[in-house]
């Protein structure tokens, strides 16, 4: 007899409302239903409101986890359509710190995954040696989370030579920890019997759903937009991509710990061959065109679309975030699996649900809240936040 | 060599499909302007015979209808392929690729939405992102659509007032 198990919209267990809507026999899943679109975004309308300088801003705050990541594929855009080539000093600071970001981005999955899995001490172990790299990046940029780095034509802050010893610092540590985790989390017969063979997602599938990152390149599918499209340093440096052919949980959880060692190569090298000079250029106007930014985010590619009419605002601004695609994947990767699988399997494809949620608004048969309720209804619970800390 | 092998790609599809407008704006950016009633067939020669990776479609209410961008990525060469089409506001209808490709199912339904076009042949063209309750005939994001939502200046009066 078939029965659903709906997980969310609104869940104790999920921090974003997304609706799955697993249909099952007995313990087996045999079907999958996804539903987005719980959470009002409206970026792709805002950011065709403002000038092209003030959306890397709004674009910084798309996600959370990778904040980098959508002003880095937007620059990228509105240099490809104007023709811009950022001095080679943006170029390094803004690979550093692209590649800084998908460490803590993959030890985030990893520790959640190791709870999803019950395997409380990997969480704590791989998050202890998270911390120190936000640290850093309060050191860098003066903030642990939306570095606001990037810029049209550059980048907005230098790393200073002082800051050098910091981040090498920190490279040792991860280099010992990381292998630690990599061979502790490979050897151990009970995380294996959880992920081996879990959630397989196989190469034909990968294609058909067009799914990148991580997901697609744990199922064979070799596509990694620093390699085949290569922008700002990432082909003056010297690293592998990482491709395994299983497609299992196990497959994309060791695609993750392998790229975090490259991605120390390559904040090394780019320390290293760091050139001296400007960190931007001047930017007069955007010229009419169309421009496409593609950034290798930690999850997958980052794809943002602009159109210029030659005005100081986009026309259209279209953002395609990884998770779009690799959230839909679900559907094939989890039919057949025991339920106790089905939380993992949800995850592996580290979803962003923020970045794959972006328009709604809300209507019950006549228009509810208007814009000006909106921004009261914010501002209360700003107020309420305040109030609870006694500030 | 990876240049030599997109220039195949391109002399291929001149070949195949006469009349469609190329333009190369950077290196590896390649924009393709092509009617709509070959659109299908198009990306169909592209993701199964040449194994693009479709990435994404991106709905634009133009002047002269409705424009629609299907963007392809040629990983192997490390090309970008933006394959244009305009749909007329008279008859909003196109052929859907989710028929044979998964990963447009979602985006259609997105476009389908916000800017009223139909994809025929979609195996399930329900909203995707607006509420149940939101009228069908309503496009947010098409240039004529009037809402108070769509009035983003913040009045100085809802702050004084709070």
């Amino acid at each position: 007899m078939r029965r659903v198990v709906p997980i969310g919209p609104y869940h104790p267990l999920q921090e974003e409302p997304e609706f799955f809507k697993l249909i099952v026999e007995g313990e087996k899943v045999v079907d999958l239903e996804i539903n987005i679109g719980y959470n009002h975004r409206g970026h792709e309308f805002i950011s065709q409101t403002l000038t092209w300088d003030q959306v890397p801003f709004l674009v910084e705050r798309i996600c959370g986890i990778c904040s980098d990541s959508h002003p880095y594929a937007y620059v990228l855009a509105v240099e490809d359509c104007a023709h811009i080539t950022p001095p080679p000093r943006a170029q390094y600071i803004r690979t550093i710190i692209g590649e800084l970001e998908r460490i803590h981005s993959h030890y985030l999955w990893l520790g959640l995954a190791g709870h999803f899995i019950g395997y409380n001490t990997v969480w704590m172990w791989v998050w202890r040696y998270r911390e120190p790299l936000l640290d850093l990046f309060e050191l860098i940029m003066g903030n642990r989370n939306h570095y606001a780095i990037n810029k049209i034509g550059g980048a907005r802050r230098d790393i200073l030579p002082e800051d050098y010893p910091e981040i090498e610092k920190y490279l040792n540590l991860l280099e010992k920890k990381n292998a630690m985790f990599t061979n502790a989390i490979l050897d151990d017969p009970v995380i294996r019997a959880r992920l081996e063979n879990v959630g397989v997602l196989t190469k034909e599938e990968a294609i058909a759903y067009a799914v990148t990152g991580p997901t697609a390149r744990g199922s064979g599918y070799a596509c990694d937009v620093r390699k085949d499209d290569p922008y700002d340093a990432y082909d003056k440096v010297d690293w592998n991509a990482i491709v395994f052919e299983e497609g299992d949980v196990l497959a994309k959880a060791k695609v993750r710990l392998l790229e975090c060692d490259e991605s120390i190569k390559i904040v090394r090298q780019c320390l290293k061959n760091m050139p001296d000079g400007p960190i931007e250029t001047r930017v007069d106007d955007i010229p009419t065109g169309e421009g496409i930014g593609r950034h290798e985010a930690p999850r997958g590619e980052v794809f943002h679309y602009v159109r210029s009419d030659g005005s100081n605002m986009p026309v259209r601004h279209k953002i395609r975030a990884p998770s779009y695609m690799n959230i839909a994947s679900n559907v094939v990767a989890v039919k057949g699996y025991s339920i106790a699988d089905a939380a993992l399997v949800l995850a592996a494809v580290d979803p962003c649900y923020c970045c794959t949620d972006r328009t709604f608004v809300y209507e019950k048969g006549k228009k509810k809240y208007s814009g000006q309720d909106l921004l009261r209804l914010s501002l209360e619970k700003t107020e309420k936040i305040k109030r609870r800390y006694g500030k | 060599m990876k240049k030599e092998y997109s220039k195949k790609i391109l002399d291929e599809i001149s070949a195949k499909f006469p009349g469609v407008a190329i333009k190369i704006y950077a290196p590896r950016r390649i924009y393709i302007k092509i009617s709509k009633g070959k659109v299908f067939d198009f990306a169909k020669f592209l993701h199964n015979d040449k194994g693009f990776r479709f990435s994404i479609a991106t709905g634009i209410d133009t002047r002269d209808g409705i424009e629609i961008i299907y963007h392809f990525s040629h990983d192997e060469a490390g090309t970008y392929y933006n394959i244009k089409t305009l749909i007329s506001k008279d008859d909003l209808k196109i052929k859907s690729l989710a028929t044979f490709l998964p990963a447009a199912n979602w985006i259609e339904r997105e476009i389908h939405e916000l800017l009223g076009v139909d994809f025929i042949g979609h195996p399930n063209l329900v909203p995707l992102l607006t509420a149940e309750t939101w009228p069908a005939d309503l496009c947010p994001l098409r240039r004529d659509y009037q809402d108070e939502h769509k009035d983003l200046k913040v009045e100085k009066k809802a702050w004084e007032e709070f």
